[in-house]
């Protein structure tokens, strides 16, 4: 089933870590078995963010093989090799679990390169490369994983973000959504639904050297809409031509450092919920999700079907 | 539970393979024989007074606790129960089998007011996806949208919204009339089987696919038809029933109800005109 939710606050910040929070604990039943955020945060802009892992979550019900932990400083010193052999200085290092950790750091080649050399190392897999994003994925609820990367005071301006049903693939971080659209900076997809062309798209994307981590349907939307970006299509052309590149029922969210969009398939069978005002959009595959952020009356709608929409912040 | 017996009588048609069954269960006695149904108890029912108002605010209550306590209430004898900060709650208001005022000060999530028999429902607010699913009778009005499948498998009553809907409308429908103010979206009408649906907006994609039986009113453009859905020619009859409901729905009061565009089914069932004869469709 899934549930997926988005907020973008227009022309200011705000606590979207806390507030996407208690959008996704709303849609728990839709989804326990693993949360994602993805958080456009105040940061200076001037450096990128690197979040990745070394391994997985192997407790809250994975399907993961159980690995020694020392694997995975292992690992953690063959990244940092890779970085310095790549130019790339990190300014500040984060271990957040034993198997995730955050890198602020400079770099200015080509981030497809980039990711392919740090991606070579076994069972290593970047999350997200952005200036403003901040994308954490992990095993449990909403509260279970804010709680565990401290998201609680994260500011920023736009956010979206996934509780997941597994269904077509196993319960473990790299089938956890928000996915990044690789090799673009501050790009992310959260999707609901189910798409049956994924194995014909992913060939054909594969031949033309995009990457895939997982087994995940989902995956396929982040990086079909980065193939397209980058054979020079915009965003919301993208999100257009996905409507009959992908087929199957969908509906999902894609962020990028200065806007967020939705798309939702021409058979119109998956559930969307929006709030539209001059300062705030939010929505969520229920209503209730978007109650939890604004509990006084509003009006909200449901979107049509193949419908497109984007939002600049 | 009713026993299947097979029609001794052959006809035509189970020389030609088919078979008929007619139920003769219990149930089907004590329902449909108006001898029997005098003393039958319908478990869940109430005698309410419309005059015994009283508020419940359900905030800090899940569906399953508020649906409680309105069972509890209208047992106590309230006949206008007003639902203070339903917050987007499913399920809320299911199952009611007895005349009600039932007013919620808010919006509704999935499911909501589904499987009614009898109340009249007000929602300020919005609705959810499958909003008086299975309802069998009554009237339920949502003022602002409401989301997909609004009125699946409605048997009977007028379901009214004065916003906008999303797709499936009236999917499965079997009965009753389903009013949308504003637009619907694709598949309205999908595989409906009898019933009527108005739609003063505009209408998307596959407008009435795969229906059966019914007829569906639209007041603006359709996206376009679905399969076995075709346009028939507006009647008189047609506009004074629109021009009743409309004022029943409280919408559409200036409306040009002679310039709707009628969407039947295209089809013929073998057995369907037999168990709806056209004059019981005026009834409905």
């Amino acid at each position: 089933m899934c549930g997926i939710a988005g907020l973008i606050h227009r022309g200011k910040s705000s606590n979207v870590g806390n507030e996407l929070q208690a959008m996704l604990q709303a849609l728990k039943h839709r989804g326990p078995d693993s949360t994602g955020y993805a958080l456009y945060a105040d940061n200076d802009g001037q450096n990128f963010i690197m979040r990745f892992k070394v391994g997985e979550n192997v407790g809250e019900g994975s399907s993961s093989v159980n690995e020694d932990e020392s694997v995975y400083d292992k690992r953690k010193e063959l990244v940092d090799s890779m970085l310095k052999n790549l130019g790339a200085k990190v300014l500040k290092e984060e271990k957040l679990t034993p198997y995730s950790y955050r890198y602020e750091m400079k770099y200015d080649d080509d981030l497809m390169e980039f990711s392919k050399k740090i991606e070579s190392i076994e069972s290593v897999e970047i999350l997200s490369i952005g200036k403003s994003l901040e994308l954490i994925k992990d095993l449990g609820d909403a509260q279970a994983v804010l709680n565990r990367y401290d998201l609680g005071k994260v500011t920023g301006t736009h956010a979206i973000g996934h509780a997941r049903m597994a269904t077509e693939s196993g319960v473990d971080i790299k089938s956890a959504h928000p996915f990044w659209g690789y090799p673009f900076s501050d790009v992310s997809v959260v999707h609901n639904g189910q798409l049956t062309n994924y194995w014909n798209n992913r060939r054909v994307l594969e031949n033309k050297g995009m990457r895939f981590m997982s087994e995940c349907d989902s995956e396929l939307i982040a990086v079909y809409l980065a193939e397209k970006m980058r054979n020079g299509a915009t965003l919301e052309e993208g999100m257009k031509d996905s409507l009959s590149g992908l087929d199957g029922v969908f509906t999902y969210f894609v962020a990028t450092k200065d806007s967020l969009g939705m798309a939702k398939d021409t058979m119109a069978a998956k559930p969307l919920v929006l709030y539209e005002s001059d300062e705030l959009v939010a929505m969520g595959s229920e209503e209730i999700a978007i109650r939890s952020i604004l509990p006084h009356e509003i009006d909200t709608y449901d979107p049509f079907d193949g419908e497109v929409k984007v939002w600049q912040i | 539970m009713a026993n299947i017996k097979s029609n001794e009588n052959k006809t035509k048609a189970q020389s030609m393979g088919l078979h008929s069954e007619v139920l003769t269960g219990k149930t089907q006695q004590k329902f449909f024989n108006p001898d029997e149904a005098e003393n039958f108890y319908y478990w869940g029912t109430y005698d309410v007074d419309f005059n015994k108002r009283i508020d419940l605010d359900v905030n800090d209550l899940d569906c399953k606790e508020a649906n409680k306590k309105i069972d509890e209430l209208m047992s106590q004898g309230y006949g206008t129960i007003v639902i203070k900060n339903p917050q987007g709650k499913h399920s809320l208001g299911v199952g009611v089998l007895n005349k009600l005022n039932l007013i919620f000060e808010g919006s509704l999530g999935y499911f909501g007011v589904g499987s009614i028999d009898g109340p009249t429902v007000r929602i300020n607010g919005r609705v959810g996806w499958s909003c008086a699913e299975n309802m069998m009778a009554g009237k339920v009005v949502i003022e602002k949208n409401a989301g997909s499948c609004f009125g699946a498998a409605v048997r009977g009553g007028d379901l009214i919204c004065k916003g906008s809907v999303g797709a499936r409308t009236g999917i499965d429908q079997k009965g009753g009339t389903i009013i949308v103010g504003g637009d619907a979206g694709a598949f309205t009408g999908f595989m409906m089987q009898r019933g009527r649906i108005i739609i003063l907006g505009n209408v998307g994609i596959n407008l009435g696919d795969s229906m059966y039986d019914g007829t569906i009113y639209v007041g603006g453009k359709i996206g376009s038809f679905g399969s076995d859905a075709i346009e028939s020619p507006m009647t008189k009859s047609d506009i004074d029933w629109i021009k009743r409901k409309l004022k029943v729905a409280e919408i559409g009061e200036n409306f040009d109800v002679s310039k709707m565009t009628k969407v039947v089914a295209g089809k013929k069932l073998w057995n369907y005109d037999a168990l709806e004869p056209t004059e019981k469709k005026g009834a409905i």
